[in-house]
C-alpha cells in the first residue's frame, strides 16, 4: 500500500543531508567530534568550535548575534524557559498570551497563574488573528511579557508579528514569539520585527529531534531553568547535544537555500487541496485564507468525528491529524478551534493536512481521490445526515 | 523493536480495527419496535440503536447509527452482534465488559464507549417496553433513570460550549 505522510506540522523526517552532517559528531576522530564542549583537550575544543560555528549560522539566519542564541533540547523547553525564566527574574507581574498558543505556552502560563502571576489571554478573530491593537490595550503598568505564536501549528494562521513587536517596543514590554512552525518557512529578522525572544525547533524543519533554539536579545534577563555546569553562557546547563545541534544547523542552511522554492511548490499544492476539499458538502476552511503557512490546510467537516476520519485515512496509507476530542488524552477538543469560534461538534470534525519537502503532486491527487469516499462512509454510519442525502 | 501483536498501532486491537473498518448492522430499521438514543454531539459520541422485537420477546433485528470515534463505532457494531437473536431478558444481561472482551480490549480512555453501547441498548428496550405497554422491571427503570440523569449532567457541563 502507498504510504503518504501529510503530517509535517507534527514532525518531519530528517533530511539525508542532515543525517550525513550529524554522523561525524557521534564518533571518534579524525572524522569525529564526539567531545564534550567543556573539555580543554582537543576533543573538547573541536566540539566547542563546531558548536560556536553552529551558533553563528543560526544567529545569522534571524539577524541576531551569536551570543544571543541558546541551544535547548526542544521548543517546549525554550518556551518554558521564556515564560518561567522571565517570571522568576521579575518576581511578579502580568503576562499576555493569545488564546491559540501551543500547550507548552498555554500550560506554562496557567502554571504561572497558580503561582500568583497575572495572565491575560487575548482572543482572536474567526480566522485566528490577534489584533495588534488588542495587545496595546492589554499592556498594563506591570506587564512583564507578551508572548504570541508566530504561526499556528493547527490552523496555520500567521500573526502580524512585526506590528505586535513594534507596539511592545514602544511600550517597553518584552516580546516573545513561538516561531516553531514559521522558522525556516518564513524569513525572520528579529531586529526588523522587534522580537526580544524567539523559540524555534529542529525537528519541524527536517532536522533531528532533541534540538531547540532560544533567541534572547542582549540585555534581557531570563533566569535559567537548568542549573549545573554553566553551559550555554549559564543559561542552560547540560552537556551540549552537538550531533543534534549540528543537524539542526545543516537543516537551517538547507532551508535558507531552498525556502523560497519550497514555499512556492507547497503553496500551489495547498491551494489545490483547499479548493478541491471545499467541494465536499459540509466542509469549511479553518484559519486565514491568505495569512497562512504555505504547508497548512485545516478543514472542519460537519457530522464527522476526527479520530474516525484519521483512522480511515490511515487504513488507506494517509497520515494526517485532527483537533478532535477523541484523539486527545483529555477528551477535550482543540482549544485553538474553539478559540476561532467553532462549536465543539465542529471541532470534532477537523482535519489538519500539512505538507512538506517530499510531498508530491501525485500524493495530493491520491488524497483527493480517497477523501470524499471516506467522508461519505463515515456519514453513512452517523445518525446525523443532510436531508437530501 | 518487537512488534506488539496484541494491539494495532499501539492504540487499538486488531478486533477493534476490524469492527471499525467493516462495521456490522449499521443503518436504520423501518418501523422499529424500540429506539435508544444516547450520547451527546458536543462530547463527540452519539449512538442510536434500533431494535425489532417479535412476539416471543426475541430481538430479531438490530441496527445502529453512530457519530463517534473508532471505539464508538467498534462497540456499536459489537453490541449488535451480541444482541441479535437474544431475548430481551438475555440481552439485558450484556455488560460493558462483554463488549470490551469481544473486542480484545479497549484503551482505558475509551471505556465510556462500551458503556454508551450498553446504555443505548437499555434505552431501546425501555422504549420498546413503554410503547408496547410491557411491564418495566424496577431494574430497567433504575438503569433508564440513571442514563437520563447522566445525560442531564453532561448537558449541563457543556452548556457553555453548546451555545
Amino acid at each position: 500500500m502507498k504510504k503518504i505522510y501529510l503530517d509535517y506540522a507534527a514532525t518531519t523526517p530528517v533530511d539525508p543531508r542532515v543525517v550525513k552532517t550529524m554522523l561525524p559528531f557521534m564518533s571518534n576522530p579524525p572524522a569525529g567530534g564526539f567531545g564534550n564542549t567543556m573539555s580543554l583537550h582537543q576533543f573538547g575544543q573541536d566540539a566547542k568550535l563546531a558548536l560556536e560555528n553552529s551558533r553563528q549560522i543560526l544567529a545569522d539566519f534571524i539577524n541576531a548575534a551569536p551570543q544571543e542564541i541558546i541551544f535547548t533540547s526542544s521548543a517546549t523547553e525554550s518556551n518554558n524557559t521564556v515564560l518561567k525564566g522571565i517570571a522568576f527574574a521579575k518576581k511578579s507581574g502580568h503576562i499576555i498570551v493569545s488564546s491559540i498558543e501551543h500547550p507548552c505556552i498555554a500550560e506554562s502560563a496557567k502554571w504561572l497563574k497558580r503561582q500568583g502571576f497575572e495572565i491575560t489571554e487575548l482572543t482572536v478573530d474567526k480566522f485566528g488573528m490577534v489584533n495588534p491593537e488588542d495587545v496595546r490595550k492589554a499592556i498594563k503598568e506591570n506587564t512583564i511579557l507578551v508572548s504570541i505564536i508566530h504561526a499556528s501549528n493547527e490552523i496555520g494562521t500567521v500573526q502580524p508579528i512585526a506590528e505586535i513587536g513594534k507596539i511592545c517596543r514602544e511600550k517597553n514590554v518584552l516580546f516573545h514569539t513561538d516561531a516553531v512552525q514559521s522558522f525556516g518557512k518564513i524569513p525572520i529578522d528579529v531586529k526588523k520585527m522587534n522580537i526580544d525572544l524567539l523559540t524555534a525547533s529542529s525537528h519541524k524543519i527536517y532536522g533531528p529531534k532533541g534540538a531547540g533554539l532560544l533567541y534572547i536579545r542582549k540585555g534581557v534577563r531570563v533566569e535559567p531553568l537548568l542549573h549545573g555546569g554553566g553551559q550555554e553562557n549559564g543559561m542552560r546547563s547540560s552537556t551540549v547535544n552537538l550531533p543534534a545541534i549540528a543537524g539542526f544547523t545543516k537543516a537551517v542552511e538547507i532551508c535558507k537555500k531552498e525556502m523560497k522554492r519550497e514555499n512556492a511548490k507547497l503553496l500551489k499544492m495547498r491551494n489545490k487541496l483547499i479548493k478541491e476539499i471545499l467541494k465536499i458538502k459540509g466542509s469549511r476552511l479553518n484559519g486565514h485564507r491568505k495569512e497562512r503557512l504555505s504547508n497548512n490546510v485545516n478543514i472542519a467537516f460537519d457530522f464527522i468525528e476526527g479520530e474516525s476520519l484519521i483512522m480511515q485515512l490511515d487504513l488507506r496509507g494517509i497520515a494526517c491529524s485532527t483537533g478532535s476530542a477523541c484523539s486527545s488524552a483529555t477528551l477535550e477538543p482543540s482549544h485553538v478551534l474553539l478559540a476561532i469560534g467553532l462549536k465543539p461538534e465542529q471541532a470534532h470534525g477537523s482535519l489538519r493536512i500539512s505538507l512538506g519537502r517530499w510531498t508530491k503532486d501525485s500524493d495530493i491527487n491520491y488524497f483527493l481521490k480517497i477523501l470524499p469516499g471516506i467522508i461519505k462512509k463515515i456519514r453513512e454510519i452517523s445518525p446525523f445526515k443532510y436531508r437530501n442525502d | 523493536m518487537k512488534n506488539n501483536t496484541k494491539t494495532c498501532g499501539g492504540l487499538y486491537t486488531p478486533k477493534v480495527m476490524e469492527a471499525f473498518k467493516d462495521p456490522h448492522n449499521y443503518g436504520k430499521i423501518k418501523n422499529p419496535s424500540g429506539v435508544g438514543k444516547v450520547g451527546n454531539i458536543v462530547c463527540g459520541d452519539v449512538m442510536w440503536l434500533y431494535i425489532k422485537v417479535d412476539k416471543n420477546e426475541k430481538i430479531t433485528d438490530i441496527k445502529f447509527e453512530t457519530f463517534g470515534c473508532v471505539a464508538a463505532i467498534a462497540t456499536s457494531s459489537t453490541i449488535t452482534d451480541l444482541v441479535k437473536g437474544k431475548t430481551i431478558k438475555d440481552a439485558l444481561k450484556i455488560t460493558k465488559d462483554n463488549i470490551v472482551k469481544s473486542l480484545g480490549g479497549l484503551p482505558k480512555v475509551k471505556y465510556h464507549c462500551s458503556i454508551l453501547a450498553v446504555d443505548a441498548l437499555v434505552e431501546a428496550i425501555y422504549d420498546y417496553s413503554l410503547k408496547n405497554k410491557k411491564d418495566i422491571s424496577s431494574d430497567l427503570k433504575k438503569k433508564h433513570d440513571l442514563i437520563q440523569r447522566e445525560k442531564e449532567i453532561i448537558e449541563k457541563r457543556y452548556e457553555n460550549w453548546a451555545k
